[in-house]
């Protein structure tokens, strides 16, 4: 029933600091290998201790594996995803509302406990290391949340004040950089509760870069906000990414990200249905090929017989999966065939079209 | 036990987890500043709400109104119970509207105000949605739980203290001072008189702590706080009641508020140290007992708030 977790902990000594743990990196290991598109995974590498000592290939910031959550109203909100946030990456992690980004988010950083699975934030085992890995990992989780009867500052005091790795004397000085950074240091006077909501987001931003970090979780960051809001938000994930710092951002619309990303995990009703490069997903679209011409009949006949899948004859055109067939091959059949070809193309669909297609339309929320 | 699993592996792999020059900043501090440190912005930000500051002002008022009703209608007498002869007192000495004031309060204004500031203390950021942001940071949650106690229990000791000192000054205004007469008839200094008045106010605050511990465990199963403050104030009148029922007299040591009153063995010659001993004992019992179940939920339970 207990966390296992480390208390008010007057007894934990300097040494007993984040990164103490000889096991996390043996422990994530196992945990990346069955993600199907995980890029860089170190996978099965051996001897955690060797590969840290020379730093050659550093933990991925974020591991999971088979990561669950049953609500004991019975609801499978997360059903056993493994996911591998390879260091230095901003992912995206996408997915229709409800689909259950921000119930894995706040299994990530130890908010819900899981029902089954593992996972580590930077190769050190979570819900137990929490005390030991989260002062290195800002997060916004489920939109800002902060008093409403104080400031900005005194509001990012609050929260240094809760953190035990913070130092007092340089509060100040760290909260008015972080408020800086977001833009919000010109409203410091004005109480929470008469920010705007695109202020009370990048407040909340502006608390996850109080210290410095080394991953940063940011759960639907532009949720809310206009069209120029959206833009600072992502203009601030870039400028963290290119820091170095590993970068993990929900959201519900691909195209708020897509620009961003490196990496990409799409859910759909608990499952994760693709992880991968961006570029992976972009090449997943299967194309078709599309004739233009004045005989789509015959055309069609010819597509038929070349085994393609999927014909269709339209007003003036027809068409086909294009599967592994050449273009160039399907043209010459068409052509000496006797089909009039006034135009050939294949088009591949968008990446909306296929992350629309990962994640269903619409209203098929299912769950 | 943590600690142990924590610093052994030391030597192991130091820089296992990523290894980064970043993870020097991330060493724990000071526990003990540390946890101050919480704790203060605790007090700082309990004791600026003005709903709170509120609370604190009905304290003073209500002495206030006590100690000038009594003297424009001289008292002579009220009911039963200790009251009758705090009131017998009142006319030949001032101090004895401190013992008055606290009695009154404590049957409903008291816990009133522990009701609300613990039943505020976890649901309130949960209903917030703070919660969520403290123990990411990670501000640790039986650090976390540990320190909204003490600001609770701090804010009850500052309540009764406050409900003490300005009915005493009240006292001093309306009434005469001097010499105490206790209760079993001996006199004593009004320096004695004054230290007892200040232990009496201490015991209050420990039966306030206990209702406090009530109020964090019942704090912990909800995110709304009025749900919470109310379900504190129904059960310890439910208790208050019981405590006067003579059917219930079986149950009647083990109801939270039934050792409340019991200050008055402090206005006897000798002190009545047994009953005291026995009200401290059930306040303690409360305390662990209420702790652990605020504890073991608080420290389990996934915050979805």
């Amino acid at each position: 029933m207990s966390s296992g977790e480390v208390v008010s902990a007057p007894g934990v000594r300097e040494d007993a600091a984040p990164g103490a743990e000889a096991a996390p990196g043996a422990e994530a290991a196992p945990g990346a290998d069955p993600a199907p598109g995980a890029a860089p995974a170190p996978g099965a590498t051996p001897a955690p201790g060797a590969e840290s000592a020379t730093g050659a290939e550093p933990a991925p910031a974020i591991v999971t594996s088979g990561l669950t959550k049953r609500f004991s109203s019975g609801q499978l909100a997360v059903d056993g995803i493994d996911m591998v946030v390879p260091p230095g990456s901003v992912y995206g992690f996408l997915g229709p509302n409800g689909s259950g980004k921000t119930t894995t988010i706040r299994m990530l950083l130890g908010l819900v406990y899981p029902t089954a699975g593992s996972h580590s934030l930077l190769g050190v085992p979570m819900p137990k290391g929490t005390v030991q890995v989260l002062p290195r990992v800002g997060s916004l989780v489920e939109g800002p949340a902060f008093y409403p009867q104080l400031s900005g500052p005194d509001n990012l005091a609050r929260v240094d004040a809760a953190d035990r790795t913070a130092d007092p004397r340089t509060a100040k000085q760290r909260i008015t950089e972080a408020l800086d950074r977001v833009g919000l240091l010109a409203a410091k006077k004005k109480h929470y509760r008469a920010y705007s909501l695109g202020m009370k987001q990048r407040l909340a931003i502006a608390a996850s870069l109080l210290q410095p970090r080394e991953l940063i979780i940011l759960d639907e960051p532009t949720n809310g906000l206009d069209p120029q809001g959206t833009r600072e938000v992502r203009g601030l994930i870039r400028e963290i990414a290119t820091d170095g710092i590993t970068v993990l951002v929900s959201s519900h619309l691909l195209a708020e990200v897509e620009q961003i990303c490196t990496q990409v995990g799409v859910m759909r009703t608990g499952k994760l249905v693709f992880q991968g490069p961006l570029e992976e997903l972009r090449a997943r679209g299967s194309a078709r090929i599309r004739v233009t011409t004045s005989d789509p009949a015959r055309a069609a006949e010819v597509l038929g017989k070349l085994g393609l899948a999927d014909v269709t004859a339209g007003e003036g055109e027809a068409s086909a999966a294009l599967g592994d067939q050449a273009p160039e091959q399907v043209t010459r059949e068409l052509v000496y065939a006797g089909v009039p070809v006034a135009g050939l193309d294949t088009p591949r669909p968008s990446l909306e079209e296929l992350f629309v297609g990962l994640t269903g339309e619409g209203f098929d929320v299912d769950g | 036990m943590s600690t142990a699993e924590l610093s052994a592996p030391r030597g192991g792999a130091p820089a296992a987890a990523g290894g980064t020059p970043l993870a020097a900043h991330a060493r724990p501090r000071n526990g003990l500043a540390t946890w101050l440190r919480l704790l203060g912005s605790e007090l700082h930000l309990m004791f600026r709400r003005w709903r709170n500051l509120a609370l604190l002002g009905v304290l003073v008022v209500l002495p206030v109104v006590l100690g000038i009703g009594l003297r424009v209608s001289s008292p002579s007498g009220g009911g039963g119970g200790p009251n009758a002869s705090f009131f017998a007192q009142l006319a030949g000495n001032g101090v004895f509207l401190s013992f008055l004031a606290l009695t009154i309060l404590l049957a409903l204004v008291l816990p009133l105000v522990i009701a609300v500031v613990a039943g505020d203390s976890i649901a309130g950021e949960a209903g917030l949605g703070t919660l969520r942001y403290l123990l990411t940071v990670p501000a640790g949650r039986t650090r976390l739980l540990s320190v909204k106690y003490a600001a609770v229990v701090i804010f009850g000791l500052a309540a009764c203290l406050l409900v003490s000192a300005v009915s005493l000054i009240m006292g001093a205004i309306l009434f005469p001072i001097g010499p105490v007469t206790l209760l079993s008839g001996t006199t004593v200094s009004l320096a004695d008189g004054l230290l007892r008045l200040l232990w009496v106010t201490l015991y209050v605050a420990a039966g306030m702590a206990a209702l406090a511990a009530i109020g964090l465990a019942i704090s912990t199963l909800t995110e709304h706080p009025i749900g919470a403050i109310a379900a504190i104030l129904v059960l310890a009148v439910a208790s208050e009641v019981a405590d006067n029922v003579a059917q219930f007299a079986v149950i009647h040591p083990y109801l939270p508020t039934h050792f409340w009153l019991s200050f008055d063995a402090l206005l006897r010659a000798p002190i009545d140290t047994a009953t005291l001993l026995h009200g401290l004992l059930s306040f303690a019992v409360y305390i662990v007992i209420f702790g652990s179940i605020a504890w073991a939920r608080f420290t389990s339970a996934d915050v979805t708030s």
